[in-house]
């Protein structure tokens, strides 16, 4: 099976000038993952540069604006041309910076975003790098990584705004992680493993998008997402009327476009975890009719299926960008903490009770690694998840929630303000 | 904790950074959200602000210093430009300090004329705040949907006076110019458009989750505290005090129209919010009132001189400017200079309860205090 994901399709291999010089193995396992390591970073990095000039079009049209109209044929090119903007500016590094880890903050924020992409599956067969048993595991070690160079990289500039734009974004990638984790492990109930190719199988098999099991796992999933990419409404590290810049407020240049690209490459991410895990990745119902599964039109068909999924929840994250305002520091840890956390845990909680009945009645049964699942047993996990989870969560957390007050700051003591009254 | 009260100053602010855990963050004079050139000394225990302290003067250009030295007529540009977002107040302001001192009847027309332009400059002057205090929270789409509809009242008023922001718009006695033609219809079209505009800004705002969390109960100040500072316009409503001048000491024509005050209840940012998004309502209905009850008539008092000297005396004159109350106290010696004229700009007053609003809120709330006292720097430092 890994073989067989790994290996490179058909016409690769047969390649004439390459089946001529290079034997089978060195064909499959360097040369193939070269080129689609090659293809890979080619491919996200134009997109993550369309993405910003998509980000400035579609925030234009929600602000009844034109947006970047001037660069080549409806300012197609404008990437292009913020990229040589960026190069060819003044590298500056603050005097009394911390230099060597000034350089190599944006770095190790950017490796970290794109080193993820290599065991995501973005298509069928062939369409992915690697399919490691502990894909998702390693996903959610390595994007933590990334918060590393936004601390390394505030702490560096010695300014204040980035300091405090650093910390406010070390507790926030902290506090989201963990029901971001949490909120995963009600899908891998369903698809039983954490190689993220075998969970697009996995639900191909069971022909249904995890999102119907595990509504309310999706939900807190893409707002700890959008929370730890730091995104609106939740970009606080780099909320501009507050802190400037925040952590990147020093930064200019290349070493800014590090982090600009590493926030865009890890939305795409975040992304494309959600449309893997919840929203069967490249499997549409009804596509394995169409085209013959494992021909190479089938793959790209998949990829395209992908694609799209990704670029819909690409869209909402800019949708809310640009239509709320941004939440408080504590707000943000109060989402986090007293409404993320412990749905999340409601969610694993009632999502294990469920199965388990669902199991005492016979209505799915496991296969080594698979589920089936009955009829009867699909409208049962369905229902239960939308009427039982979902409301039963909020209703108590609601419950909860309300005897605790908000975390009112201010504390009432009268301020010396009453000197005219005093003198009168 | 050291006892902030007895910290007045921004030296003994940073004298102090070294003997406690707090943070000294200079906020401004380069900071995207202090309104200009304000800059904030905050004192930070963690990001909960301990203390603060304005320092302003950035913008100083000592307009009332000129003013000694330019005949009457030549002053009034210089108000246009204290406050450049309100700049059709502030010129009518000066206008009447004068017609008052001259004892000038103005012409019923120009009087309506001025009525109609100040309440429009009121109407940009709040969609500028609407903006930028919503940009302030973050929210970047109601800035560009505010600025959608002041960019058609300032088009009004390029047509009407040639300029757009600092548009000097007034003269003593009256007015140079008669509405243009089509000055009406273009009002009224504005007008008949705005209310559903200024419903798309409260769909964005008003029962916004996150908005409501980022303005209630932050920087709430009482009415009696309101009333010791000085704060007048906005904010003194927002704190439950029904007090406008349009109303308690009526100029222009403002009697004959009709129009409510709203004022809030808790005096949080959320309460000033609704205050001025009903203002915008009635200064809409101000205009329209306005505008039918418009008579013909001459726009210029035939009796305005030529060289005006006002008689020996001193005078004080206030209107409701979009920010509260901006009065200018005059002293004349019968020159054709004044000897001293000073203005009393509304933000400079408001701009003092921003330590006791904002002491004990986080970073984030400080912006948005900022914001919601609604200052121009230009006006502050004149």
């Amino acid at each position: 099976m890994y073989i067989y994901l790994l290996s490179a399709p058909i016409w690769f291999s047969k390649l004439p000038i390459l089946k001529d010089y290079l034997d089978p193995m060195v064909l499959d396992y360097l040369v193939w993952p070269l080129v689609q390591i090659g293809l890979l970073l080619f491919v996200v990095l134009t997109l993550i540069a369309y993405l910003t000039l998509a980000e400035r079009k579609i925030s234009a049209w929600i602000q009844v604006r034109i947006g970047p109209n001037r660069v080549g044929p409806q300012g197609l090119l404008q990437p292009l041309a913020d990229g040589i903007k960026l190069l060819i500016k003044e590298d500056l590094i603050p005097l009394k910076a911390d230099k060597g880890i000034f350089i190599v903050a944006p770095i190790i924020a950017m490796v970290a975003a794109l080193v993820s992409l290599a065991v995501i599956p973005w298509g069928a067969a062939w369409a992915t790098i690697s399919n490691i048993d502990v894909g998702l595991l390693f996903i959610l070690a390595v994007s933590s990584f990334g918060v590393l160079g936004i601390i390394l990289g505030g702490w560096a500039s010695n300014s204040k705004y980035a300091l405090l734009g650093a910390l406010r974004s070390a507790a926030q990638m902290v506090s989201y992680e963990v029901p971001m984790g949490l909120a995963l492990i009600g899908a891998l109930m369903f698809t039983k493993t954490l190689a993220l190719q075998d969970m697009v199988i996995n639900q191909e098999n069971l022909h249904i998008w995890n999102v119907l099991f595990q509504p309310l796992g999706f939900l807190i999933y893409l707002i700890s997402g959008i929370a730890e990419t730091n995104r609106a409404p939740f970009d606080l590290p780099e909320a501009e009327s507050e802190l400037v810049a925040g952590y990147h407020t020093e930064y200019s240049g290349f070493r800014f476009s590090l982090f600009f690209i590493a926030e865009y490459a890890s939305m795409l991410i975040i992304s494309a975890i959600a449309v893997t895990v919840f929203l069967g990745g490249w499997y549409l119902p009804g596509l394995s009719y169409i085209l013959i599964p494992g021909s190479t039109l089938f793959v790209l068909a998949s990829i395209g299926v992908f694609a799209f999924k990704t670029l819909v929840l690409l869209y909402v994250f800019f949708w809310l960008r640009w239509s709320l305002p941004r939440y408080r520091y504590d707000q943000l840890m109060e989402l986090a903490w007293k409404w993320m956390i412990p749905a999340s845990l409601a969610n694993i909680l009632l999502t294990a009770t469920i199965l388990v009945i669902a199991k005492e009645f016979g209505l799915i049964e496991s296969q080594g690694n698979f589920l089936s699942i009955s009829t009867a047993g699909y409208i049962f996990l369905i229902g239960t998840a939308f009427i039982i989870t979902v409301p039963l969560t909020w209703i108590i957390l609601g419950q909860i929630n309300a005897r605790s007050r908000d975390f009112n700051l201010r504390e009432v003591e009268p301020l010396p303000m009453n000197r005219a009254k005093k003198n009168s | 904790m050291a006892d902030i009260t007895d910290i007045t100053d921004i030296t003994d602010i940073i004298e102090q950074e070294n003997e406690s855990n707090e943070m000294i963050l200079s906020m401004g004079p380069q900071h995207p959200s202090t309104h200009g050139v304000l800059r904030v000394v905050l004192k930070l225990d963690g990001e909960i602000v301990t203390d603060l302290d304005c320092d302003i003067g950035y913008l100083h250009r000592g307009v009332e210093k000129i003013c000694e030295h330019r005949n009457y007529q030549m002053i009034a540009p210089y108000f246009d430009r204290t406050d450049y977002i309100a700049a059709v107040s502030n010129g009518l302001c000066y206008v009447e300090t004068i017609e008052k001192a001259l004892n000038l009847e103005i012409p019923l027309r120009a009087q309506y004329l001025r009525v109609i332009l100040v309440e429009l400059n009121r109407l940009s002057s709040h969609l500028l705040w609407l903006a930028t205090h919503a940009l302030d929270i973050g929210a970047v789409t109601v800035f560009l949907w505010a600025f959608r509809e002041r960019e058609e009242i300032l088009k009004i008023f390029e047509n009407f006076f040639g300029a757009r922001l600092t548009c000097h718009a007034f003269r003593i006695g009256g007015m140079t110019y008669d509405a243009y033609d089509g000055f009406q219809a273009q009002v009224k079209s504005f007008c008949d458009r705005f209310p559903k505009c200024l419903e798309d800004y409260e769909t964005l705002l008003n029962t916004n989750r996150i908005w409501l969390s980022r303005t209630v109960g932050i920087g709430i100040i009482s009415s009696d505290d309101a009333i010791n500072i000085g704060l007048t316009g906005p904010p003194l409503r927002g704190s439950g005090v029904e007090w406008d001048i349009r109303k308690a000491h009526p100029y222009e024509c403002y009697s004959d129209l009709e129009f409510d005050i709203p004022y809030g209840e808790n005096g949080d940012t959320y309460d000033r919010y609704l205050v001025r998004m009903e203002e915008m309502r009635q200064s809409r209905r101000i205009i329209l009132q306005a505008l039918e009850k418009l008579p013909d008539g001459e726009v210029m008092a035939p009796k305005a001189p030529k060289t005006v000297k006002p008689p020996i005396g001193e005078y004080y004159h206030s209107i409701e400017s979009p920010k509260g109350e901006l009065g200018i106290y005059l002293v004349s010696d019968g020159s054709a200079q004044p000897a001293r004229l000073r203005i009393r700009p509304p933000s400079f007053v408001n701009l003092q309860a921003l330590r006791q609003m904002a002491i004990g809120h986080l970073v984030a709330d400080v912006v948005a205090i900022i914001g919601t006292l609604d200052i121009v720097l230009g006006e502050i430092d004149r």
